[in-house]
């Protein structure tokens, strides 16, 4: 008998017996202890027999567990199968008013009464049946009897496949909704062929070219510049001896604390057509004014800041763990410094670099903020998506049709991806010491390297300046007199009678901003860097779908996100609308992929030695990837958790959804000040935002630590350990 | 054994009662779904709180996203009430079914414009405010280049407004759809067609948001915005050399609306908040909040911001069928074909 066995068959009952069935935190929910809503056992008794078969799956195991029969692994298997169709089926055959299909009521006959969305109970004992399917698996022998694996690959496929799948075919299934007379498949043939996503006017004619090569050539440029800005910062900050590496690395992550609109705006102020830089310009060398940063040099500007720091936060830690010692073998073998980067450095990198493309590519290809403001004429899918849900025309099936051809480009992108990267081994942290001098750059490869990387920081610095400023001025562009009324308006503070009191208005949300994101940050990390795990580790059948997967949410538009999660989780069988739960699983969702690309980046480099000599001397796969991987995956921890939390604070277009009244957030309301022009209000609360942002990051990276991989240098005598032989 | 005592029996570990968290008690309270500007619907709630007692939960949302929440919340309705926004979205969510039919006793009391709304929608919405389509125009752009402000429809076709004009796009705002539907109104679809394939070319670009081109040209980006007269004059009060011009043809205009979304979880105090937002001393609130709309009640001091609709030529528009989504769809693809797609 496995203690695992034990735990998870408590865990059940529990949740069946014990704990509520029904309801996490409905706006309709009854008050606390007083009237202790039922759990399946009692609603089974009372009114919900559907329930009751459930604790028969539930006693199932247990004789075989007790008695430890060779066939516990069947019985587990036969127990979690069938209590999770069954929970399945009951969940969405009875809706909230009866039956869900008509069909089952003229079968069954009526029921007077339906059932609610599934609660915490629901939730234990819908683990505990999973992890009997997978803890059967492992006693038959799956993926080596590992229980650990077959766990988490079992509960990785489950959670996506709730949170991801389900939602994001209920939207697509809208593509296929009949419309002008055409039937389901002819009207998404109709939607996919469409003039504006596939025309090429603008070289043959005298038209606009179709927004799917708008979208190509903006998600290509922005990857390629953001990957070259990335690498330039990366290499700054780990290959050369640049006095002030820690500001540079403050700066280049500085835009991703950046709530959206905001680097939008300060562009417009300096170079739109009465910017201030434009108007310098004309000035002093009379040159006309015009409007030439609305459209694809805006969107790719604003882009770049945004997305250049995500591109340098997965490349840091490919650039760091690149062993020197391969490295020096060059040297030593006479290569000069170009070509050892040439042949060992640069090939090396190619993970880090793919996967940082790809990583600007998607994001470009799904932000919505920046088209949206710097846009001008120039349309993007992603901002065509929004207003097909949003705008005066109100078509899904249309939001759905081009949501799956951005879907398929990234995915595109993806397969070109995996072909670059290829099949080569990347491994440079192995088990064997080395003196932690990496070798310097070309000197030539280094000036371009810093010609590229110093004037950005500088112009980041200026927007930055700029937009601190604007948070302390009047009317900003028209009114530059000091004040601080805008802060008061939003962070005001008040004695009251009673204390006291937070008059501000954006108190409120900022307060839920946090809260959801430090729920957010560590579930994304953890998630994301497990699935790498999996991912680069362990072979299993469907791992190349499995990674397809896990991609999904982050290439899908959060418009469509957003819809497709009021569509799912708005009635039972999980009903989750109105909820801090919803915003929380949503942001883990969607930016768990950046934590896997992190991951799978770091990872692919470290030597598996390593992990077989863990496992040689004993350990399990837990034990070796919190002792040995994840030691030295901090970079990508620290990537992954600064990224998600940032990210659950700053992002917009899905969040427009699913905020409530109680839970609203951020950004909701720094767009709204946005939009009517109200500039002010929006950067004091962006800036407030940036500065807590900081802060976090700060905390972030002491709390993780900093990885050490190279033997400690001669001149530190009182020297530890490497942690790898711990 | 009764239910209640078996339940206390098996009362529960304390951290699943700290997960439930947040229950609430069972006073009374009101989702309401908000369409006009932040500060207006603060101030619209706290008037609601202060005059009745009752808490409101308000989320803020453009017309379009709440329709389409409201539409994708169909089967489990969480909001209550539906306030403000453009009208057209509230006819289409009416025409869908969303709404619950209702009709108030202050109906009487309201200016012909929003009543007729009410018509329009099968009592399912009613008209709260109005504003008149028409010119925000930066008069320091305009002076520097010499040019005489626009007057009327017509003018923005003279080649001194070359790349000096912005309009939303149609398909994604509420706005630039009333200023199609205007211009067919006025001119005759095919005229209007000619018009604005004419003026594409002083257009430099067509903005997402209706009320942008408000706020560019209060920025300079543009001379001339073509937008809802109140936004422009949002501009003008908050410092901006912004002038809000009244065609001369005449022009359109939108009735924002309210509704009441069936099957919401308090449709009794829904129907509270509904009649307090028809009397006066609610709708006096736009005005302290920089919302400077025409209120549907007659009673209703006008602000001294406001644009006259009195003074303005407002044209009949028909927004019943302007309003319905077949004819919406129509104008919508022909936009696309003859002007969207120029280049």
């Amino acid at each position: 008998m496995f203690r695992s066995h034990l735990l998870w068959l408590i865990v059940g009952w529990i949740g069946w017996a014990i704990t509520p069935w029904y309801g996490f935190a409905s706006s309709r929910s009854r008050p606390l202890l007083g009237d202790w809503p039922p759990s399946g056992l009692l609603a089974g008794l009372d009114d919900a027999p559907w329930l009751l078969p459930l604790g028969l799956l539930l006693a199932l195991p247990i004789p075989f567990v007790l008695t430890r029969s060779r066939h516990v692994g069947a019985a587990l298997i036969a127990a979690g199968v069938g209590g999770l169709v069954w929970m399945m089926a009951q969940g969405s055959a009875i809706g909230l008013r009866g039956w869900s299909w008509p069909f089952l009521a003229d079968l069954f006959g009526p029921l007077a009464k339906g059932q609610a969305g599934m609660g915490f109970g629901a939730a234990a004992t819908a683990f505990a049946f999973l992890f009997f399917l997978t803890l059967g698996l492992a006693a038959r022998g799956a993926m080596k009897g590992d229980r650990f694996t077959t766990g988490a690959i079992g509960f990785l496929i489950a959670s996506i496949a709730l949170f991801v799948f389900w939602p994001v075919s209920t939207v697509f299934s809208q593509a296929m909704l009949p419309d002008d007379g055409l039937s389901g498949p002819m009207a998404l043939v109709h939607r996919l062929t469409a003039r504006d996503i596939w025309s090429l006017g603008c070289v043959f004619g005298n038209t606009r070219c179709g927004v799917l090569w708008n979208s190509v050539v903006l998600g290509t440029a922005c990857g390629i510049i953001t990957t070259v800005l990335g690498l330039a910062f990366a290499l700054v900050a780990t290959r050369t001896k640049f006095p002030f590496q820690r500001l540079l690395r403050l700066l280049s992550v500085l835009p991703i604390i950046t709530p959206p609109f905001v680097i939008g705006l300060a562009v417009i102020l300096l170079f739109g057509r009465n910017g201030t830089v434009t108007l310098f310009l004309s000035e002093y060398f009379g040159l006309t004014a015009t409007r030439w940063i609305y459209g694809l040099p805006g969107i790719l500007l604003t882009q770049s800041l945004a997305f250049t720091p995500i591109a340098f936060l997965v490349l840091i830690g490919v650039v760091q763990g690149i062993a020197p010692s391969m490295e020096e073998a060059a040297q030593t073998l006479r290569a000069g410094r170009w070509q050892t980067f040439r042949r060992v450095t640069w090939p090396l990198m190619r993970p880090g670099l793919a996967n940082a493309f790809l990583v600007g590519f998607i994001e470009s290809l799904a932000d919505f903020g920046n088209p949206l403001v710097m846009g001008g004429g120039y349309e993007v899918l992603s901002t065509k998506i929004f207003y097909a849900v949003v705008g005066a025309q109100n078509d899904p099936g249309r939001a759905a049709a081009l949501g799956i051809v951005l879907l398929a480009l990234c995915v595109g992108a993806f397969l070109v991806q995996h072909r670059w990267v290829g099949t080569a081994s990347y491994t440079t942290v192995g088990g064997k010491g080395f003196a932690g001098t990496p070798a310097e750059l070309p000197v030539w490869l280094k000036r371009a390297v810093y010609a590229t990387a110093l004037p950005w920081a500088a112009f980041t610095f200026l927007l930055y300046g700029l937009i601190l400023y604007g948070g302390f001025v009047e009317n900003w562009g028209r009114n530059n007199a000091f004040t601080l009324r805008h802060y008061i308006t939003d962070f005001g503070l008040e004695w009251g009678k009673h204390g006291l009191v937070w008059t501000g208005r954006a108190w409120n949300s900022l307060f839920t901003t946090l809260e959801v994101s430090a729920v957010a940050a560590p579930l994304t990390a953890a998630m994301g860097l497990l699935t790498a795990y999996l991912l680069v580790r362990q072979r299993f059948a469907g791992r190349a779908a499995f990674e397809f997967m896990t991609m999904l949410s982050f290439a899908i538009p959060g418009t469509v996100i957003g819809v497709a999660y009021i569509l799912a989780f708005n009635q039972p069988p999980v009903e989750l609308t109105g909820t801090a739960a919803i915003l929380v699983v949503c942001f883990v969702f969607r930016n768990m992929p950046v934590a896997i690309r992190a991951g799978v980046a770091s990872m692919s480099q470290l030597d598996r030695n390593l992990d077989e000599c863990a496992l040689t001397l004993g350990a399990n796969s837990a034990q070796t990837i919190r002792r040995v991987i994840l030691p030295l995956l901090r970079p990508a921890i620290v990537a992954a958790l600064v990224y998600s939390f940032v990210r659950a604070i700053t992002s917009v277009s899905a969040v427009i959804f699913l905020v409530s009244a109680r839970h609203d957030m951020a950004t909701s309301y720094i767009v709204g000040r946005v939009e009517i022009g109200d500039f002010g209000l929006a950067i004091a609360y962006s800036s407030v935002l940036v500065v807590l942002m900081g802060l976090a990051i700060v905390v972030i990276q002491w709390a993780v630590g900093e990885r050490r991989i190279a033997r400690p240098t001669a001149h530190t005598p009182t020297a530890r350990p490497r942690e790898v032989a711990a | 054994m009764s239910l209640a005592t078996r339940r206390t029996a098996l009362a529960a570990p304390a951290l699943l009662a700290l997960a439930m968290g947040s229950a609430t008690a069972e006073a009374e309270e009101l989702v309401v779904y908000c369409g006009v500007q932040e500060e207006w619907c603060q101030a619209m709630m706290n008037a609601f709180t202060k005059e009745t007692g009752i808490q409101v939960a308000m989320t803020r949302k453009s017309a379009g996203e709440t329709y389409a929440q409201v539409k994708a919340e169909a089967s489990n309705p969480k909001g209550d009430v539906w306030w403000g926004g453009t009208g057209d979205a509230f006819l289409q969510a009416a025409e869908d079914g969303l709404l619950a039919e209702y009709k108030s006793p202050k109906l009487a009391e309201l200016h012909p414009w929003a009543q007729r709304q009410a018509a329009d929608a099968q009592y399912r919405a009613v008209g709260i405010y109005a504003g008149g389509l028409g010119f925000a125009v930066n008069t320091e752009v305009l002076a520097k280049k010499k040019v005489k402000e626009p007057a009327c429809w017509a003018d923005l076709v003279k080649p001194e407004f070359k790349g000096e004009i912005q309009i939303a796009n149609p398909n994604s705002s509420g706005t630039a759809y009333a200023t199609l539907a205007t211009l067919v109104q006025i001119f005759g679809e095919n005229p209007a067609f000619d018009f604005m394939k004419k003026m594409h070319g002083n257009v430099s670009q067509y903005t997402k948001s209706g009320a942008a081109p408000a706020v560019a040209a209060a920025r300079g980006e543009t001379a001339v915005g073509i937008v809802f007269m109140h936004d422009g004059v949002t501009q003008g009060v908050n410092g901006f050399p912004v002038k809000v011009i009244a065609p001369c043809e005449g022009t359109g205009y939108e009735v924002g609306s309210m509704g009441i979304i069936k099957g919401g979880p308090n449709p009794e105090t829904a129907k509270k908040f509904y009649e307090f937002a028809l009397t006066p001393k609610a709708q006096e609130t736009a005005d302290k909040a920089k919302s400077y709309q025409v209120q549907a009640n007659v009673a209703t001091p006008l602000s001294p911001h406001a644009p006259r609709l009195e003074k303005v030529k407002l044209i009949d528009y028909d927004f019943k069928k302007f309003g319905s989504a077949a004819e919406r769809k129509r104008l919508l693809a022909r936009w696309d074909d003859e002007i969207g797609s120029l280049r």
